[in-house]
C-alpha cells in the first residue's frame, strides 16, 4: 500500500513538473521543472525496482545533461518576449493531437491486449536479487557489442559537440611547433660578405 | 501494489504533455530540445515497465541506450544552437527557414 | 543447275548498275552503255542456258539458299533461288526485253544529260526484277517487289525538273504502297499460319492452312488461306495496276519511253500475275479468292480498254491498252489457267514493248510530240516503224497465227470453259474488250500512220527519221511478236510445260478441258475464223476505219451524242477526281486529326507535358509543406505518428 501511496505523490509531481516544464515563460524555470520531473521519474522507477536506471537517470541527466541545458539557457541572451509572441497560436492542435495520442494508447492497450494484464504488477523480486548486477552481467555478454557502439556514438558526439563550437580567432598569434622544428639555419641567417666602411 | 496499467497511465499522460509542450513552444529551440527529453522519459517509463511486467531485464538495457543516445543527441542538439545563436543573435525557428524549398 | 550461273544472272545488271551509277562520269556514256547492255545481254545468254537445261538437257529444278541474312525465332530469312520452268521462262523475258530496251535507250536517251543515270535505272531495274522473279522464298519476293517499284519511281520522275514526272512517280509510289500494304499483310499472314517463308514449305502447308479460319471481326469466320491470298493480290493489283489501284500507270507514262516499255509494259506490271501463278498452289486452295481476282480482273480489262478509245496521246492510249491486256491475264489466273495467263505475259510482253518503242520511235522522229491529233500519215515517212507497229498492232488484238491471237482466245475458251463464280461476267467482259482493244488499237494505228498529215511547223521542220540503234529493237521484237505463239502454244498450254511449277487442283483444270478440243495451232487459227473474237476483232478494226478515216466527222458527232458518256470516259471514271477530292482530303483531314488531336493534344499535351505541369503543379503545391521551419516539420512528425498509431489500433 505504501508504494502506492508513494507513486501517486511521485506521479503527481512529475506530471505538474511537466506541464511547468512546457508552459513556464522562463526557459530556467522549465529546464528545472524539468529536473525535478527526471528525479521523480527516478523515485518512481526506485519503487518498481528499477535501481540502476534510476541512479543512472540521476546522474546521467540530472547531473550532466540538465546542468548543460541551464549552463546553455544561461549563457544565451534570450529575448523572452520575442519566443512567447504566438504562444497559444498552435495549442488547439497541440491539445488535440496529445489526447488523440492518449486515446490511440489506451485504445491499443485496452482493446488489443497484446497478451498481457494490465492489472498485475511486476512479480516480487528476492531479497538479494542486485538489478546492477543482473544488468550488468546482460550488458557485456548478451549487449557487448551494442555497448561499445554506444560508447562510440557518445564520443562521436563529444567529438560534434566541441567542433561545432570552437571558434576560431583569425587574429590569434600561437606557435607551429612544426615550423619551428622543421627551421632549418640557412633559412633563418644570411651571410653577406662586404668591404669595409672607410670614413670619407 | 504498483500495476502496469498506473504506469503505463503515467507515461502516457507525459507523452501527451510533451507532445502538446512541441505545439505550444514551437519558437524556443530550447525547449523542443526539452520537450523532446520529456518524450524520450514518456517512453522509457514504458520500457522500464514492461521490463518489470515481463520480469525479463532486456527493456532496461534499451533504457540505457535511449539514454546514451538521448544524451548525445541533447549535446550535439546544444552545440548547434549556441552555434545558431552565435551567427543569428537568436534562437527563434520562426527565423529559421532556410531549409525551405 | 551450277549455283554460280544462277548467282551470276542478276548480279551481272547490278555490278553494271553500280559501275555506270557511281562511276558514270569516269567511264563517260559510251562506257555507261557498253558496261549495262553487255552485263544484260550475258545475262540473257545466261538465262537462255538455264531455260535450255530445263527444257532440253531435263535438268531437275534448282531450289537451294544462297546466302542466309538473319535467322529470328526460327523463321529464316535468306537468300535463295527456285528455277523451274516458271521462273525460267520469266527471267528469258526479262532479260530479253530488258536487252531491247538497253539497245534502244542508246538512241532514244542519246542527247539527255543523265544518260549514264539511266543506264544505271534500268540496270538497277533489270537485277530487282530477276530477283524477284528467281525468289525461292517470300522475303526476296518481297525485296524484289519493292525494289522494283523503288527503280519505277525513280524512272517515272526521270525528268524530275518536269512538276507532272514528279507527280507521276509519287503517284505511282503511293499507289503501289497501298498494294503492297496488302502484301505485306499477305507475307505475314502467310508466315503467321505456316511459320515459314519458304514457297515449298509453305505450298506443301497449303491444305492444311485451307481447313483454318480466323475471326476478322467477331462473329464473321474467314477462311484464312482466303484472307491471305486476297491480302497478296491486293499486292499484285498494285503492282499490275488492276481496278481500282491502276491509276498510277497512265500517268507513268510521263517517264522515258523505253521505260514504258521496259517496266510499265512488258515486266514490272507483270510481277503482280507472275506473283499469282507462282502462289498458285495457295490460290487454287482458295476458289473464293480466286473468284475476286476474276472479277477484278475482267472488270479492268473491259472498262480501261473504254479509256483507250478516247485518249489522244499515243502512249497514254498504249498505256490503257496495257492495263486491259494485264486485266485479261488477270482474268486468266482467276479461272485457274495460270499457264494462259504466264503465256498471254510472254506474248504480251513481246507485242506491247513493240507497240511502245515504235511509239517512242514515233515520239521522237516528232520532236517529243505525242499527240495523235497532231500526226497522220506517217506510214510514208517511216515505213519501218509502221510495219513493226503494225505487227504489234495486229498480235495485239489478236489476229489469227499472231502471237496475242493464240494467247488471247485460249485465255477466252478457258474463261468460257470456266464454272468458277463470276466466270459468265467475265466471259463478256474478255469478248467485248476483244472489240474494244481492235478499236482503239487501230484508231492509234490510223490516226498515227494513215491519213493526212496533221504535223504542225515546228514537228514539220524537224521531223526526221530514227537511226538503227531504235530500229534493230523493233525488228528483233517483231519476229516473236508474229511467231512465238505459234510455236510455243502447243508446248506451253498443252504440252505440260510447266509441270510442277504451277499446281492446278482437280476440276478446276480449265485449260486441260481445252486440250480435247485442241488440233494445233494451224487449226486452231482456221477455227477461229467462225468464232465470235476473230469478227468482233475484225468489227474493232472495222469501226476504228470508219470512224478515222472515213468519216472523222461522224467520230465527232457520235462523242457530242453521248457527250456524257464522253466526259465520264475522258475523266477516266472520275478515279483521279474521286482521289484527289475524297480520298486524299480524307486521309489529310484524319492526319490532321491525329496530328493535331491525337498527337499534339493527347501524346503531346497531355501525355508528355501533362505529366510534366501535372508533377511542376503538384511540386508547387507539395513545396509549400516544405516551409523550413523546424517546427511544422515536428508537427508533420507527430501528426504522422498519431495516424499509423490510429491505422495500427484499426487494422492490426
Amino acid at each position: 500500500m505504501l508504494p502506492l501511496i508513494l507513486f501517486y505523490i511521485f506521479a503527481t509531481i512529475l506530471v505538474m513538473a511537466a506541464v511547468a516544464v512546457i508552459v513556464s515563460r522562463n526557459p530556467v524555470y522549465s529546464a528545472l521543472s524539468l529536473v525535478l520531473c527526471f528525479v521523480t521519474s527516478a523515485a518512481i522507477w526506485l519503487l518498481i525496482e528499477a535501481e540502476f536506471l534510476a541512479i543512472v537517470l540521476v546522474l546521467v541527466y540530472v547531473g550532466a545533461v540538465m546542468v548543460l541545458f541551464l549552463f546553455v539557457v544561461m549563457m544565451i541572451d534570450i529575448n523572452l518576449e520575442e519566443l512567447r509572441a504566438g504562444f497559444t497560436r498552435f495549442a488547439w492542435l497541440g491539445w488535440i493531437m496529445a489526447g488523440a495520442i492518449v486515446l490511440e494508447i489506451a485504445g491499443v492497450v485496452l482493446t488489443k491486449r497484446l497478451g498481457i494484464d494490465v492489472t498485475r504488477g511486476g512479480a516480487p523480486l528476492p531479497a538479494n536479487y542486485s538489478n546492477t548486477q543482473e544488468l550488468g552481467a546482460l550488458l557485456y555478454s548478451k549487449y557487448a557489442y551494442p555497448f561499445e557502439i554506444a560508447a562510440m556514438v557518445l564520443l562521436v558526439a563529444i567529438i560534434a559537440a566541441i567542433a561545432l563550437t570552437l571558434r576560431h580567432r583569425p587574429n590569434l598569434k600561437v606557435q607551429d611547433v612544426g615550423r619551428q622544428v622543421a627551421a632549418r639555419a640557412s633559412e633563418r641567417v644570411r651571410l653577406v660578405k662586404m668591404d669595409s666602411e672607410h670614413r670619407e | 501494489m504498483i500495476t502496469l496499467a498506473h504506469l503505463l497511465t503515467l507515461s502516457a499522460v507525459l507523452f501527451a504533455l510533451s507532445v502538446a509542450g512541441i505545439f505550444l513552444n514551437r519558437k524556443n529551440v530550447l525547449l523542443l530540445l526539452m520537450c523532446i527529453e520529456l518524450l524520450l522519459l514518456a517512453a522509457n517509463f514504458n520500457f522500464v515497465a514492461f521490463s518489470r511486467h515481463l520480469g525479463q531485464l532486456d527493456g532496461q538495457i534499451f533504457v540505457f541506450f535511449v539514454l546514451t543516445v538521448a544524451a548525445a543527441e541533447s549535446a550535439i542538439g546544444l552545440a548547434i544552437m549556441v552555434v545558431l545563436f552565435r551567427e543569428r543573435r537568436s534562437i527563434n525557428v520562426e527565423e529559421l527557414n532556410q531549409l525551405q524549398g | 543447275m551450277n549455283q554460280n550461273l544462277l548467282l551470276a544472272i542478276p548480279m551481272l545488271p547490278l555490278a553494271a548498275a553500280l559501275i555506270a551509277g557511281l562511276a558514270g562520269k569516269a567511264i563517260g556514256r559510251g562506257g555507261a552503255a557498253a558496261v549495262a547492255i553487255g552485263a544484260v545481254a550475258l545475262s540473257f545468254v545466261l538465262s537462255c542456258l538455264v531455260l535450255k537445261q530445263l527444257l532440253l538437257d531435263q535438268a531437275p529444278n534448282f531450289d537451294g539458299t544462297v546466302y542466309t541474312w538473319l535467322v529470328s525465332d526460327g523463321v529464316r530469312m535468306q537468300v535463295g533461288f527456285l528455277i523451274d520452268r516458271l521462273s525460267a521462262l520469266m527471267m528469258a523475258v526479262v532479260t530479253f526485253v530488258s536487252l531491247c530496251v538497253h539497245v534502244y535507250t542508246i538512241g532514244y536517251m542519246s542527247d539527255d544529260p543523265g544518260y549514264q543515270r539511266f543506264f544505271a535505272y534500268i540496270a538497277l531495274f533489270t537485277f530487282s526484277m530477276l530477283m524477284l522473279v528467281m525468289a525461292n522464298n517470300f522475303m526476296q519476293l518481297f525485296f524484289g517487289w519493292e525494289a522494283v517499284g523503288v527503280v519505277s519511281y525513280l524512272l517515272i520522275g526521270f525528268w524530275y525538273t518536269r512538276p507532272s514526272a514528279i507527280f507521276a512517280s509519287l503517284k505511282a509510289f503511293l499507289a503501289n504502297r497501298v498494294g503492297d500494304f496488302g502484301f505485306l499483310l499477305g507475307i505475314a499472314g502467310v508466315l503467321y499460319f505456316t511459320g515459314s517463308l519458304d514457297y515449298q514449305t509453305v505450298f506443301s502447308a497449303a491444305p492444311s492452312v485451307a481447313t483454318k479460319s480466323l475471326m476478322v471481326f467477331q462473329g464473321h469466320a474467314w477462311s484464312a488461306l482466303t484472307l491471305v491470298c486476297i491480302c497478296l493480290f491486293v499486292g499484285a493489283m498494285g503492282k499490275s495496276a488492276q481496278v481500282p489501284l491502276h491509276v498510277w500507270l497512265p500517268d507513268s507514262m510521263e517517264g522515258p519511253t523505253p521505260i514504258s516499255a521496259l517496266i510499265h509494259a512488258a515486266t514490272m506490271v507483270t510481277a503482280g500475275i507472275f506473283m499469282v501463278a507462282r502462289m498458285s498452289p495457295l490460290f487454287e486452295y482458295s476458289p473464293t479468292a480466286l473468284s475476286f481476282v476474276l472479277v477484278i480482273g475482267a472488270t479492268t480489262a473491259l472498262f480501261m480498254g473504254f479509256l483507250g478509245i478516247v485518249n489522244n496521246d499515243i502512249k497514254r492510249v498504249i498505256a490503257y491498252s496495257t492495263l486491259s491486256q494485264l486485266g485479261y491475264m488477270t482474268v486468266a489466273l482467276g479461272v485457274s489457267g495460270y499457264s494462259v495467263a504466264m503465256f498471254h505475259l510472254m506474248t504480251h510482253a513481246f507485242f506491247k514493248a513493240l507497240l511502245f518503242l515504235a511509239a517512242g520511235a514515233v515520239i521522237i522522229a516528232m520532236h517529243h510530240e505525242q499527240d495523235m491529233r497532231k500526226m497522220g500519215g506517217l506510214r510514208h515517212r517511216m515505213p519501218l516503224t509502221y510495219w513493226t507497229a503494225l505487227i504489234g498492232a495486229l498480235a495485239l488484238i489478236g489476229t489469227p497465227l499472231f502471237s496475242g491471237f493464240y494467247s488471247k482466245d485460249v485465255l477466252i475458251d478457258a474463261v468460257h470453259a470456266s464454272q468458277r463464280y463470276g466466270a459468265g461476267y467475265a466471259y463478256w467482259c474478255v469478248l467485248l474488250g476483244v472489240f474494244v482493244t481492235a478499236l482503239y488499237t487501230f484508231r492509234m494505228i490510223f490516226m498515227t500512220f494513215h491519213g493526212p498529215e496533221r504535223l504542225d511547223q515546228h514537228a514539220r521542220e524537224h521531223f526526221h527519221d530514227v537511226g538503227w540503234d531504235m530500229k534493230a529493237p523493233l525488228v528483233a521484237l517483231a519476229i516473236p511478236s508474229v511467231i512465238i505463239g505459234y510455236l510455243t502454244v502447243e508446248p506451253i498450254l498443252f504440252g505440260g510445260y510447266f509441270g510442277s511449277a504451277i499446281t492446278v487442283l482437280e476440276g478446276h483444270d480449265v485449260v486441260g478441258e481445252l486440250k480435247a478440243e485442241w488440233h494445233g495451232p494451224a487449226a486452231f487459227a482456221l477455227h477461229s475464223l467462225t468464232a465470235a473474237p476473230a469478227w468482233l476483232a475484225a468489227f474493232g478494226v472495222l469501226s476504228a476505219w470508219w470512224f478515222v478515216l472515213r468519216h472523222p466527222e461522224r467520230g465527232d458527232a457520235l462523242r457530242e451524242r453521248f457527250s456524257g458518256l464522253n466526259r465520264v470516259l475522258v475523266n477516266k471514271y472520275y478515279f483521279d477526281w474521286f482521289n484527289e477530292n475524297v480520298l486524299a482530303p480524307l486521309a489529310r483531314g484524319l492526319g490532321l486529326l491525329l496530328w493535331r488531336g491525337g498527337d499534339q493534344a493527347v501524346i503531346d499535351g497531355a501525355i508528355v507535358n501533362g505529366s510534366a505541369e501535372a508533377v511542376g503543379r503538384l511540386a508547387g503545391v507539395t513545396r509549400r509543406l516544405q516551409s523550413g521551419f523546424l517546427y511544422s516539420y515536428a508537427f508533420w512528425m507527430i501528426i504522422g505518428l498519431a495516424v499509423s498509431l490510429g491505422w495500427f489500433l484499426i487494422h492490426i
